[in-house]
């Protein structure tokens, strides 16, 4: 009697950059089996040449997000059989970021992006100083925390068409991280924030249609967050605090 | 410049949203009553508060209408942007003429 055939999934893999192709891989269905496991396993069993990032493998450092079957996710925490109902999985770069090899792209604009929003923390104490105290309950606290837990994966950025149109525009990512800085009381140059992300390709350029929300792993709400920098921006326009 | 563009259309949306509810009553009001073309510009003629209602509406048109525009140009064409950001300069200064040659044709008829 012969043993029925060992569940396999059918792998498309991006290879090259820009001007790269599909590749099949026949790997293993397992039972418990991320599309991270998916891609290593192929490197380690098909072609070591494959090009690709992790780190954590837990959904902490953001470095491990791919398109899957269409759609940016952090591959290390998707599961296979979440997303690939019928065995077949294809596998691509993040979209908006210029192709490196295989499934690596350059970050660099994305993090460009975030400069240009204003995003480095610029401290209004020394080390020499008490350590400031933050009030949890104050609105501008609870604002800056809920947007603050960004793992820096760029699946919102992949996941914005209007990046994709424009490529002036800061992009989800940029903006959110803009906004938890605006309502952090100890950053020292919340005005400066809001006039960046008030000029071209800043916040007035999101359609707020919430295809950053949908796709944020950690269940952030960029369209919110933007949302609140473009009403600080209108009232900054008449002189009020958007605070 | 932007900061501005993006408050103008703003403003000129909530002044639309509550014109165009007016104007759409205004048009019930005349075909539902039936008006004659006479009767109409009987009614507008010299009227002020007509021609400065529908003044206020053409220019708040004039301004929202090429912001968008100049949005879905910039996202949806390789244009370069003096290129449309002249355009729409261009397009703002044609719904002035026309919707102001129109108010002003009802209002001296
Ligand atoms: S809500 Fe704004 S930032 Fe989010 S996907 Fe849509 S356009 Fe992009
Ligand atoms: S907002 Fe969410 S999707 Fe975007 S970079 Fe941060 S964690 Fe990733
Ligand atoms: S490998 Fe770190 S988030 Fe996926």
């Amino acid at each position: 009697m012969t043993k029925p055939a060992a569940p396999t999934l059918d792998v498309r893999i991006w290879r090259g950059a820009t001007d790269g192709a599909f590749q099949h891989f026949r790997v293993p269905a397992r039972e418990n089996q991320t599309v991270l496991d998916v891609v290593t396993e192929v490197q380690r069993h098909h072609d070591p040449t494959l090009s690709y990032r992790f780190a954590c493998r837990v959904g902490v450092c953001g470095s491990c997000a791919m398109t899957v079957n269409g759609r940016p996710r952090w591959t290390c925490r998707t599961h296979v059989n979440k997303v690939a109902g019928d065995g077949t999985l294809t596998i691509e770069p993040l979209r908006h970021l210029p192709r490196i090899k295989d499934l690596a792209c350059d970050m660099t604009p994305f993090f460009e992006k975030w400069q240009r929003a204003g995003g480095v923390f610029s401290p209004t104490v020394s080390r020499d100083d008490p350590v400031s105290s933050v009030t949890p309950d104050d609105p501008g606290r609870r604002a800056a925390d809920a947007a603050i837990e960004c793992i820096n994966c760029a699946v919102c950025y992949s996941a914005c068409d209007v990046v994709g149109w424009n490529d002036d525009y800061l992009g989800p990512a940029a903006l959110n991280r803009a906004w938890s800085l605006y309502n952090d009381e100890r950053h020292g140059d919340r005005a400066g924030v809001l006039r960046r992300v008030s000029e071209a390709g800043g916040c007035a350029s999101c359609h707020t249609q919430g295809r950053c929300t949908d796709a944020c792993p950690v269940e952030l709400g960029p369209t919110r967050s933007i949302a609140g920098l473009k009403r600080a921006s209108l009232l900054a326009f008449f002189g009020l605090d958007g605070h | 410049m932007e900061r501005m563009l993006f408050v103008l259309q703003r403003v000129t949306a909530v002044l639309l949203a509550g014109m165009v509810v007016v104007h759409i009553a205004v048009i019930l009001y005349a075909s539902a009553g039936s008006l004659s073309v006479a009767e109409i510009l009987g009614r507008t003629r010299g009227n002020v508060a007509f021609a400065a209602f529908y003044g206020l509406f053409v220019a708040a048109a004039a301004v929202h209408a090429p912001i968008g525009l100049r949005n879905v140009l910039h996202e949806w064409t390789p244009l370069p942007r003096v290129a449309v950001d002249i355009a729409m300069a261009a397009f703002a200064a044609t719904l002035v003429w026309l919707g102001g040659a129109a108010v002003h044709a009802v209002f001296t008829a």
